[in-house]
Order: structure tokens, then C-alpha cells, then sequence
């Protein structure tokens, strides 16, 4: 989706596998060799470790840390409670449940409806050959060059424009914004599934045509159960994606009971950074946790997807 | 990005539609229900343009409608069939959206310039409204429907009508009145108790009741929720000539032709209209002390942001690959899956904690590295730029520690132990051998990856906001900002007017870098496959 053209978007593909690995050597030898060889590579795993991982550490700290601001944030782990989750969720005019609930809502329709739209694309470029096909894959490319939010100024116009017409969809609106984030529903989604719908043996549909089956059928009761993984990839990465998306939410979102986590937490801290910084904290660490566990659930498939994307160029 | 895999024409499909027979009935049923929503929609959408006037958008909305029709009403075709949902967001709301913002950099779009001449006028009397001297004293009451706020007045005559702002007033003969003949209740209205005014002063104060849909017979309003006096424009509107007159000082405002009324001395009325302006806006750009310097400090910064932000996290991605490249690691997959971490952040959430780590006076960077330190992490302009940068390495180093990863394995091992048989060191074997074979795969990716962080918005506008400030402008634009959170400023900034038209223009301008980067680069990967 050209929004969110996060290289990691650029990544999933069928898995590879991996070339064995090499031989290991057993050998006694001084640390100074050990060190050379190996220590050397542990020193720098436990630096760059620490680097990665402390600000999480710390963001972890201030959101158990019911004192608050951030100087009391600073002293890690010196108090655990839960008292800024208590202020998070009852804070009338900050409604945190209703901004993980809308992002959430907005984030499953608008990838599935991306997944539905890209693998609808996909079924049409893999299986049908038709004037204008590699046209059409060729300027889906270059689309996906031009992110959504450079033109985030005349999709705000736009969405004005809608709500003289059709107010439910204009400005404020979530669908609206669902819609607009559609628009980015083709490009490197369709040619990820495109790659992935290829590798589907083209004899399997052709039986089924065969014995009468129509092209929805094919469509629905062949392809796509066998395109599963990629399914499932290009969704919760688009997923991911959304739940980072802050420019045209904000453009678009106004009403603070409609808005998305990215914008509802930025608000928090906009004006008072350090007052607010305790119950901010406790609202990252709510709203990272889903997004990473996904993550981390499909880092196996990324992994992959990144080391086919770049090996195919 | 991944290649094209040419056309396959052994597999082509035989296109012919299979009989009727085999689509079954519940699909057909589908697809009607779907078409018919679609339909019912599109003319619902169509009556309400009809009724708004807006005969352009109508056409355009009945041709897509029709459109979409005959794709799904035909028989064959297929493609179209499956491609068309995409395509129609796409068209909307990538392809559409672009081409817009190309016409509204040309105009003047933006706060005081939003609308239609026509609607500027009536803005202009509307706004400029002083009470008439000796205007008869009506009495109202103050009733609500449906949140709006309305008034019941009483004429001197002793007659009655009913109106609000925006909606002109009305004779009404069913209200309900009291002792004095002062109307009090309406049905279907509820009336404000006094209390309720007196709460609710500020909006009650807003109300205008216009006399009729002419704002120049004036309109009623009323200061304290029970008397209410007749105000009109001050300044008065002249048709045939395009002019407005101030009743008081005489001063006539004159269309400049610019989209705004102006004076025979220069001063402007604050409400204009949208007009072209042809390159005016990209001339500002350019040209205008305020907006030029500060340009060209934001696009070099651009440059930097993103050619850095790549070299940094491919070189510590490389290396990490590198050093755990190494089958036999203890803890390889630890680190691994720690270090990844920050990958799966959002990156939003990432830009506002560091802003916290960060925080000169109460971070903790400062309070624990450095000991209560006051170093200006994030408001001094050169370490502005670097703490972005570190917060960036942060966010996209293990994106290339695993795209590096990934790319090593998958080099021969063969080159490797040749290199070696000819008693090529490591490092040379590294640099003249695996580095070169590394490049053709990841610089693509590389590409991609200085695409996104040339409009890397949520790092900077989280972690920055764009300062410290320029101190040679008067924009709200940084040391820090790049190009499109500079246009997110314009366009949606809280500093200065919102200027639709400048940020259209500067949008353009990105639009145009990224194409030409793009094309060169991805030229210059194709040679470099060629020579490998």
C-alpha cells in the first residue's frame, strides 16, 4: 500500500530455504583466539542489544511508574503499579479505549478490503492475459513511488468537498478515511500476490474450468485457500502499517472520539510533554503490544519475504 | 523491487465464458444485490449534486456510474471485472488526489481564500455587521432544536415569526405568548430558561437572524437573550461595478483581480476568493525571502536526512550481518530477536519516547548518562540533526541487519574459499568480493529505502517537530523539518494562515525529486546488473 511503503512492506514473498550452514571447527584454543574469533562478535551483540532495547525498557519503567512525569519516569523500575493505566482508560475528553477500538476497526476493514482488492488484481494479472496487462503492471510500480501523504493536502480538499455531498463520508469520518486509505489498496500488494498467485500450478484451474467450475468459483474455492500465507502476509502487514499511519488520520480525524491511537497519543503529549509523559507512556506500551506481537509472530515469514525480496531484486 | 516475470504464453486461458449452466444462481444473486447497492448509492449521491447544482461532478459521477454498469452487465471482459474495485480507489484517491494537487498549486487556496467570489461576498457582509442607530427594540426569546439555537421575536407590531443563523427569519402565528404579548413558546421548539442564557452567552451572542436571503437588509441579534436590534452590513456591496463601500469612510475595496477586494491604499478585506494564480506560488517559493531561505535549508537537510539515514543503517546492518554471520554463535538467535525489536516499534510511538529520552531538562539521557547534564539534545540545531539521525539508525538498522543477513547467506560459498585459496585476507575478500555481489541485490532495496526516508514524516514531526525554529522567518519551519512535514506545516500548521495553494506547490516539488531520483537509480542498478 503506497501510504505505508515501509520497506518492510516490500518484503514478504514465498519463504526460501535457507543454505546450510557451515561446518563448525572444534578446536582448543586461548581466549586471545577465542576472542578473535568469536568474543569480539558477543561484545558487540550485548551493545548493540542494550542500544535496541533500552528505550523499550524504559518506556516499559514510566508506564508502571504511577508517579507520572518524566523526571519521576527516570529512576527505572523504582515503583510498579498500575495506576497509569487506571488514568489512561478514565480520562473523559482522552478517550484511549474508544482510539484503540477505532484503530483497531479501521486497521482489520481497510486490510482486509486491501487483501480482497490486491488478490481480486492478482487473480486477474496471473491468470488472464489481456491488452494493457503489462501497462497496467508497469504503472502499478511506478504509483507506488508516490506515497498517498504527498498529496495529503488535496485528499483534506477532496474530503471537503465529499461532506457537502455525502457527510458520512466526508471529513471526520472514519469510512472516509478507510476509503482513502484504499486508494493505496493496488500497487505493492498486487505484485507481491501476483508474484505469489504464479506459483500456483495454472493445470489446477484449468481441471477444475474443465468440470464446469466458473472463474468465481476457481477464484474462490482454488486459488484462493492455496494463497493463504500470502494473504495473511500482505494483510497484517498492511496492519502494521495503518496502525503507524498519523498524516491523513489527523487531516482527516478530527473529533477525538473518532480518532486513531497514532493521533489520540500524539495529542497527549503535543502541549505537555513531561506532565503527561506516565500515562503516555502506559498508552505506548498498549498500543505497541499488539503490533509487535504480530510482528514477532510473523517475523519468521519477513525474514523470508526480505531475504527472497532482495535476492530477486 | 521484484521483476516482472515475462508473460507466460504457453498457459494461456481459453477467455470463453463457460455456459450459462455453471454460474449458479446464488452467484448471480450476488452480484445483482452488490450492483444494486452500488446503483442505489451512486443515485443518491446523484440527486443530492442535483439539487447542490453541481452539474460538472454530476456528469462525471453518472459516467462512472454507467461505467461501472457495463463492466459488470456484459458478458466477457473478465479482467475488468476483477481489476475494477482496485482501480477505482486507485484512481480516486492515489491518481485523482495527484492531479488535484497539481491544479491547487496553481491557485490561491487557503484560510481567507477557500470558496467561490459569490460566497466571499456574502462572507464579507455577513462579518462586517454593526447595530443601526435608532433600530426598534425587538423582544425575543431564545428557543433550541436539535442543538441549533434559535430566535422568537416579537416585532414592535406585536407580530411574531421565528429564524436562526443561517436560516432567515419567518412569521409564525402559533407561538405562544405571554402577559406582556412577548412570544415565549413554540411548538416543536423547547424555550431557554434564564439560566440556560446566562450559560450559554457566548453562543447566544453568535446568533444572526437574517431579515432575508439579501444580507443586505440586515439581521437581528441580541446581546442579552431578551431584546434584540436590527444590524446591518457596514459595508455595502455594489453589483455593477464588483465594489464594496464602507458606509462610514466612504473607502471603496475593488477587486484586485487576486482573489480579494482591496483599497485604493492597499489595505485588503480579510475574506477573498480562490482564484489562479498561475505560478505565483512556485515563484514565492523561490523568491520570497521568507519561504526561500528556509527552503533551501529544508531541502539540502532532505538530502542529508535520507542519504545518511540510509549509509548508517546499511553500514550497521552490514556489519552486524556480518559478525553474526557465524553458524556456530551461542546466542545468535537471541540477539537476533532483540535486536529486531525496534523494527517492530512503531515508529510514531518510537519518535515521541525518545523526544522524552531526549528531553534536555528531564530526559533521561541527561539525568542518567550524563549525569544532570543540560545538553540541548533537541534544541540545539546541530545536535537536533544528529540525535534525528541516531533515533532514525535506531528505527531502520535492523531492517538492514536482516535484508544483509539474508543477502549473505545466499552468496556462494564457492567465491568465499576461492578468495581464500588465492590468499585474499578477510577484509579484502570482503570488500573486493562479497561487497560488490551484496550491492546488486540490496541496492533496490536501498533505493526503496531512501524513497520512504525522504518523506520519513512520523520520525521527524514525533521526535522533533521540525526545531528549533529558522530565525530568519516568520513560517513555523525548523531546523530539522524535511519537505513534507514542512508541507504538512503550511498546509495544516498552526502558525501562520493555512496555505493550500503553497503546499500544493512545494508537494509538486517533492513529487518531481522523487520521480527523477527514482528513474536515475533505478537506471543505474540495471547497468550495475549488466556488469555482473
Amino acid at each position: 500500500m503506497t501510504t505505508f511503503t515501509d520497506p518492510r512492506a516490500a518484503a514478504a514473498a514465498e519463504p526460501q530455504p535457507q543454505p546450510a550452514g557451515k561446518i563448525p571447527e572444534h578446536r582448543r584454543r586461548t581466549f586471545g583466539q577465542w576472542f578473535r574469533h568469536k568474543g569480539w562478535r558477543h561484545v558487540v551483540g550485548v551493545v548493540t542489544t542494550l542500544f535496541a532495547v533500552f528505550p523499550l525498557i524504559y518506556v516499559l519503567s514510566a508506564a508502571l511508574n504511577s508517579n507520572g512525569t518524566m523526571v519521576g519516569s527516570n529512576a527505572l523500575f523504582s515503583q510498579i503499579d498500575g495506576g497509569n493505566f487506571e488514568a489512561l482508560f478514565t480520562n473523559p475528553s482522552r478517550p484511549f479505549g474508544r482510539w484503540f477500538i477505532n484503530t483497531m476497526v479501521i486497521g482489520v476493514v481497510t486490510s482486509a478490503a486491501t487483501v480482497f482488492l490486491g488478490a481480486l488484481a492478482a487473480y486477474a494479472f496471473s491468470r488472464m492475459r489481456f491488452t494493457g496487462r503489462r501497462f497496467s503492471l508497469l504503472t502499478l510500480l511506478i504509483l507506488q513511488m508516490f506515497p498517498q501523504l504527498l498529496a495529503v493536502v488535496a485528499i483534506f480538499l477532496m474530503l471537503n468537498a465529499i461532506t457537502d455531498i455525502v457527510p458520512w463520508l466526508g471529513l471526520g469520518s472514519q469510512l472516509g478515511l478507510i476509503m482513502v486509505y484504499l486508494g493505496g489498496a493496488l500497487g505493492v500488494n498486487t505484485y507481491l500476490m501476483y508474484g505469489f498467485f504464479n506459483t500456483v500450478p495454472k493445470s489446477l484451474d484449468e481441471a477444475a474450468r474443465i468440470d464446469g467450475a466458473s472463474h468465481v468459483q476457481v477464484f474462490f474455492t482454488i486459488i484462493l485457500p492455496l494463497v493463504t500465507p500470502i494473504l495473511a502476509v500482505v494483510g497484517l502487514l498492511a496492519f502494521i502499517g495503518l496502525s503507524s499511519e498519523f498524516v491523513i488520520a489527523s487531516v482527516v480525524l478530527t473529533d477525538p472520539d473518532s480518532q486513531t491511537l497514532a493521533v489520540g497519543l500524539y495529542s497527549y503529549v503535543a502541549q505537555q510533554r513531561s506532565e503527561n509523559w506516565g500515562v503516555f507512556a502506559a498508552g505506548a506500551v498498549l498500543a505497541a503490544v499488539p503490533v509487535m506481537a504480530l510482528f514477532l509472530f510473523l517475523q519468521k515469514y519477513i525474514t523470508n519475504g526480505l531475504v527472497a525480496g532482495s535476492v530477486k531484486g | 523491487m521484484s521483476t516482472l516475470a515475462p508473460p507466460d504464453r504457453s498457459a494461456t486461458l481459453p477467455r470463453k465464458k463457460p455456459s450459462s449452466h455453471s454460474d449458479s444462481t446464488f452467484g448471480l444473486l450476488v452480484k445483482i444485490t452488490l450492483l444494486g447497492l452500488v446503483d442505489a448509492f451512486a443515485v443518491y449521491v446523484m440527486i443530492t449534486l442535483f439539487f447542490q447544482e453541481k452539474w460538472l461532478i454530476l456528469i462525471f459521477a453518472a459516467a462512472v456510474t454507467l461505467l461501472i454498469n457495463w463492466i459488470y452487465l456484459r458478458k466477457g471482459g473478465l479482467p475488468a471485472k476483477y481489476l475494477a474495485p482496485g482501480i477505482f480507489f486507485l484512481v480516486l484517491f492515489q491518481v485523482f488526489v495527484m492531479l488535484y494537487s497539481g491544479y491547487v498549486a496553481f491557485t490561491n487556496y487557503g484560510d481567507g481564500h477557500n470558496s467561490t467570489k459569490a460566497d466571499a461576498v456574502s462572507a464579507i457582509q455577513l462579518s462586517a455587521q454593526q447595530r443601526v442607530p435608532d433600530s426598534p427594540a425587538y423582544r425575543v426569546s431564545i428557543l433550541e432544536r436539535d442543538g441549533e439555537l434559535h430566535l422568537l421575536a416579537t416585532d414592535p407590531d406585536g407580530d411574531t415569526s421565528v429564524g436562526a443563523t443561517g436560516s432567515p427569519l419567518e412569521a409564525t402565528d402559533e407561538a405562544v405568548t405571554d402577559s406582556t404579548g412577548r412570544a415565549v413558546e413554540l411548538e416543536g421548539y423547547r424555550t431557554l430558561g434564564f439560566a440556560e442564557i446566562l450559560t450559554n452567552q457566548a453562543d447566544i451572542l453568535a446568533v444572526t437572524v437574517p431579515f432575508s436571503n439579501d444580507p443586505e437588509d440586515g439581521s437581528l441579534k441580541t446581546s442579552d437573550g431578551s431584546s434584540a436590534y436590527v444590524y446591518r452590513p457596514s459595508l455595502s456591496f455594489d453589483e455593477a461595478t464588483s465594489t464594496f463601500t464602507n458606509l462610514e469612510t466612504g473607502a471603496t475595496y475593488t477587486d484586485s483581480g487576486e482573489g480579494s477586494f482591496t483599497s485604493a491604499d492597499g489595505e485588503q478585506l480579510s475574506t477573498g476568493w480562490k482564484v489562479n494564480v498561475g505560478f505565483d506560488n512556485f515563484a514565492k517559493a523561490f523568491s520570497d525571502q521568507n519561504i526561500r531561505g528556509p527552503l533551501v535549508q529544508v531541502v539540502l537537510w532532505t538530502f542529508t536526512f535520507a542519504i545518511v539515514s540510509v549509509l548508517s543503517t546499511f553500514a550497521l546492518g552490514l556489519f552486524l550481518a556480518n559478525a553474526f554471520n557465524l553458524s556456530d554463535l551461542r546466542g545468535k538467535r537471541t540477539y537476533r530477536i532483540l535486536m529486531i525489536l525496534p523494527y517492530a516499534f512503531p515508529a510514531f510511538l518510537a519518535g515521541l519516547v525518545w523526544s522524552g529520552l531526549l528531553n534536555p531538562e528531564f530526559g533521561f539521557v541527561n539525568n542518567t548518562f550524563f549525569g544532570g547534564a543540560d545538553i540541548p539534545w533537541l534544541t540545539d540545531p546541530l545536535l537536533a540533526k544528529v540525535s534525528v539521525l541516531v533515533v532514525n539508525l535506531w528505527l531502520g538498522f535492523p531492517y538492514m541487519f536482516l535484508v544483509c543477513t539474508g543477502a549473505l547467506q545466499s552468496l556462494p560459498e564457492e567465491v568465499n574459499e576461492a578468495a581464500r585459496m588465492d590468499g585474499a585476507s578477510a577484509w579484502r575478500t570482503f570488500t573486493a568480493i562479497k561487497l560488490p555481489l551484496l550491492l546488486v541485490s540490496v541496492a533496490p532495496l536501498l533505493i526503496a529505502s531512501f524513497a520512504f526516508n525522504f518523506n520519513n514524516f512520523n520520525v521527524i514531526y514525533m521526535l522533533t517537530d521540525g526545531g528549533p525554529r529558522f530565525d530568519n522567518t516568520t513560517a513555523n519551519v525548523g531546523h530539522t523539518d524535511i519537505l513534507i512535514t514542512m508541507v504538512y506545516e503550511i498546509a495544516f500548521g498552526t502558525g501562520v494562515g493555512r496555505d493550500y495553494g503553497l503546499a500544493s506547490a512545494l508537494s509538486i516539488i517533492i513529487f518531481i525529486i522523487v520521480a527523477v531520483i527514482s528513474a536515475i537509480s533505478f537506471r543505474q542498478t540495471k547497468a550495475l546488473e549488466d556488469i555482473n
